[in-house]
């Protein structure tokens, strides 16, 4: 009985290491958008000031695209903003932006300082659409897919990692089955 | 060049390591005690081949060398020099190797200071092992010296809360604390594998668990006040995985050092200080690389890297599965026949031992808990401050209850009547901190004034018990100071600094208040009996950031004090900001000053706190690292008899 007693810490170690092993991979940061396989939000949003083409919700039908949530404010998008530069030249996807709760004119400064990724900019001064979209602080990057469905959702700055490894292959796979979903 | 001689002493140590894990061990059963003694030889080798590999990252980091990749995702040419030192561990290929220098470091130090026995040598072995473990998972999945080609003009920059003073000393002083609770697991393993853990076993470890205990207190007090100062609310402790990480194996290492000195003096609790000793270094183990391994808390580096978080599982499971599965079979042969009362110093240090041990696996619980629902059911959810508080801090105020009466008892039997008696003076101190904190608290919880009135009850319940056995009022006091034997002094600094600490965290956790306001220059915020008044904000270039520089004069009822400044800096290429908040201490409490956005219409957001009594977690985590360190030194043998009535005299 005594000697029983002795197996315990041995025993209970390996049932944690079975629940680590379960755990490993796991993205504890990550939390579930209740807009996965939702239909995108529908809104027709102006351009931002000093440019002229807005952006509707249409355009997201019909093709894989992203919608990145950025703001001239905010410091993550910076450190985005290269990657996203990237990745708007690889051609995969088209990258629209939603300027978020910015000054007016300032996206476009910002923008015409760096370099513009975006297929076509809605101004969401008010942060309404981000509301739609569940947003929770920028920069958050959603993949849509033919249909307009919201397929996933990107918390916070976008790393050439990240893009690599699973958004690139997640647009490449929609893309490969979307004439099929047709 | 430097790159590619580092990679070569990084693989030659992974040999000598090799060397030192198998052939002792391999001796040490044989009985060739000529081969045992090469333990040590090896054990001095790899201590200098590490030390030279981490050099030669040292120099990559010192000159700029952008050819390495590491230098060039932590580094920049602007950064401060002291800085580029710091940067070596302030990632995770650096301070993987920081991590093996101190693992290599430690076996040197054993090697040169302990006793040359076969338990020493075993202990080597094992030592070795691990270092080799953690040798090959630096060189196969965390090359800290692979090279870029081409090599960019300049760096990315050090994560700028990283830029900090308090980080430069935290995490090896951190290090020094888990890694040296390896030595205590080694033993431990060696113990069980030669069949014999006795006081000798103990004479060995306990210095070295000693060592790593206070290292660790060093480097939680240190953490806790870089928080405080640098993230800008004045928090000292949020429960984060990453906290809890080094907070578990100080819990643990608590109970081992408490429990390693029954089996030194008594002779008892032999399988459970193996125990401790083990689960010690298991938990730095798990919570350092669980916590950083993506497992807990998402940082990217090792959640899209599986392959490392595989690997280091692997270690955990070989090291401490291998160890609790040696335990399983061995253990339970160690028996002592030192009897002891329950009301006794053996008594008392075990019912720490229980209270510490369930404390840590509250801890334990809180910290895994949303792991094991997200693998369960896919949910996620977080466990909170409020958790811990309830269930965690009952705990520490039942040790503060019964930390003076038990630390008053004599061995084998003691008297609770006269250990109460001894204290007893410290009742009425803590009854009136009681009463004052309620009147104090008035609009907070009971529980917050029962807290300082233990708190003071037991401060003052050591203090009494110094005070009667060395008859400090009377003729001579300063030779019988000079005469208590270390163990006691120990005991007593450390004892003093626990409860210094739970005063310190009560004031700052209960009392403090708060004050946000907008400010333009010129404006005034009040908090806590203070005014502190805008009077510039300015810009200011430093090496490699912005700075806004706002300088507030401060004073007290109406009387003036130095002025404040308090920074909010801008680091471009990582293009994140910080702040430096405004901090003003004395005995009393801190006044803690810091200034936000910028609204055109209304001025700077300033917040201003008044944090009471927190120089006083300071000084009681100083007072218990300087206990550990008194501690360390405890060398004195002593043998209990049956106390008789002379030796109770002697001991009141």
């Amino acid at each position: 009985m005594k000697r029983l007693l002795f197996v315990i810490p041995v025993a209970a170690f390996v049932a944690l290491a079975f629940w680590f092993a379960a755990g490993l991979g796991r993205d504890p940061g990550y939390i579930p958008s209740m807009l996965i396989n939702r239909p995108a939000p529908q809104f027709a949003l102006p351009p931002i000031a000093g440019r002229a083409r807005g952006f509707a919700s249409d355009e997201l039908m019909d093709q894989v695209s992203m919608v990145n949530i950025f703001g001239s404010w905010c410091a993550s998008c910076e450190i985005e903003h290269p990657v996203l530069m990237e990745i708007a030249a690889e051609k995969i996807a088209p990258v629209y932006g939603l300027d978020w709760k910015d000054k007016p004119g300032a996206g476009a400064a910002w923008l015409g300082k760096r370099g513009d990724p975006y297929a076509a900019i809605g101004d969401d001064a008010d942060g309404r659409v981000a509301i739609e979209f569940g947003v929770t602080g920028a920069p958050e990057t959603f993949i849509i897919d033919a249909e307009g469905r919201v397929r996933h959702k990107h918390v916070g700055a976008i790393t050439r990692e990240d893009w690599r490894r699973v958004l690139k292959p997640m647009i490449e796979d929609l893309k490969k089955n979307a004439p099929a979903a047709d | 060049m430097t790159a590619e001689i580092g990679q070569v002493f990084l693989i030659l140590a992974l040999l000598a390591a090799l060397y030192q894990g198998l052939f002792p061990l391999v001796a040490a059963g044989a009985g060739d005690a000529g081969l045992m003694r090469t333990a040590r030889s090896a054990a001095l080798v790899q201590g200098l081949l590490v030390a030279a590999a981490f050099a030669a990252l040292t120099v990559a980091h010192a000159t700029s060398d952008f050819s390495v990749r590491n230098v060039v995702e932590n580094s920049h040419t602007a950064k401060p020099f002291i800085y580029k030192l710091t940067g070596v561990w302030g990632n995770h290929e650096g301070s993987m190797l920081l991590w093996a220098l101190i693992l290599a470091g430690y076996g040197a130090a054993v090697a040169l200071l302990s006793k040359r026995n076969a338990l020493t040598a075993r202990a080597l072995a094992i030592q070795g092992l691990i270092a080799a473990a953690f040798l090959a998972f630096i060189i196969f999945t965390s090359n800290p010296f692979a090279r870029v080609f081409p090599a960019p003009a300049d760096g990315q920059d050090l994560n700028p809360l990283l830029q900090d003073p308090g980080l430069i000393i935290h995490p090896p002083f951190l290090y020094l604390g888990y890694v040296g609770f390896s030595i205590a697991f080694s033993y431990a393993v060696a113990g069980l594998i030669s069949g014999r853990i006795d006081e000798d076993w103990a004479r060995a470890a306990r210095p070295w668990a000693m060592a790593a205990w206070t290292f660790l207190t060093i480097g939680i007090g240190l953490g806790s006040w870089w928080a405080y100062y640098e993230l800008g609310w004045g928090g000292f402790w949020a429960w984060d995985p990453v906290e809890n990480a080094s907070f578990m194996p100080w819990l643990a290492g608590t109970a081992l050092i408490h429990s390693m000195r029954v089996l030194e003096v008594r002779g008892a609790f032999k399988a459970w200080t193996v125990l401790l000793a083990i689960l010690a270094f298991s938990l730095s183990l798990v919570g350092t690389f669980l916590v950083r391994s993506g497992i807990l808390t998402s940082v990217h580096a090792f959640a899209t890297d599986p392959e490392r978080g595989l690997f280091i599982l692997l270690i955990l499971v070989v090291f401490i599965g291998g160890a609790l599965l040696l335990f399983a079979l061995r253990a339970h042969a160690m028996s002592s026949d030192a009897a002891f009362n329950a009301v006794s110093r053996e008594g008392g240090l075990l019912v720490n031992n229980v209270v510490f041990v369930a404390s840590t696996a509250t801890v334990f619980i809180g910290t895994f808990y949303p792991l094991f629902v997200d693998v369960v059911s896919g949910e996620k959810l977080s466990v909170g401050a409020p958790y811990f508080n309830i269930v965690f801090l009952p705990f520490m105020a039942f040790a503060l209850l019964i930390i003076a009466p038990a630390s008053a008892l004599a061995w084998k039997r003691g008297n609770l009547k006269d250990a109460v008696r001894r204290v007893a003076p410290a009742a009425l101190a803590g009854l009136a901190a009681l009463v004052l904190a309620l009147w104090l608290a008035s609009p907070k919880t009971i529980a917050a004034a029962a807290g300082a009135g233990l708190a003071a009850w037991a401060g003052a319940g050591v203090i009494a018990d110094f005070v009667r056995r060395v008859r400090l009022f009377e003729t001579h006091a300063g030779a019988r100071v000079a005469a208590l034997p270390k163990s006691y002094v120990a005991m007593t600094i450390a004892h003093l600094g626990f409860a210094v600490v739970a005063i310190g965290v009560l004031g700052a956790g209960v009392w403090k208040s708060e004050t946000i306001a907008y400010a333009r220059e010129g404006d005034t915020i009040s908090v806590g009996g203070f005014d502190a008044t805008l009077t510039t904000v300015r810009e200011v270039q430093g090496p490699n950031y912005r700075a806004e520089v706002s300088t507030f004069a401060v004073a007290r009822d109406g009387k003036a004090l130095p002025d404040m400044t308090a920074e909010r800096r801008f680091y471009p290429v990582r293009g994140m900001q910080t702040t430096e908040a405004a901090i003003a201490t004395d005995l009393g409490g801190d006044l803690y000053l810091t200034v936000g956005e910028f609204n055109a219409e209304r001025g700077w957001v300033v917040r201003a706190w008044r944090h009471p009594l927190t120089l006083w977690m300071w000084i009681g985590a100083g007072l218990i690292a300087a206990g550990g360190l008194v501690g360390i030194g405890i060398g004195e043998r002593r043998r209990v008899a049956a106390p008789s009535s002379a030796a109770q005299a002697a001991a009141a």
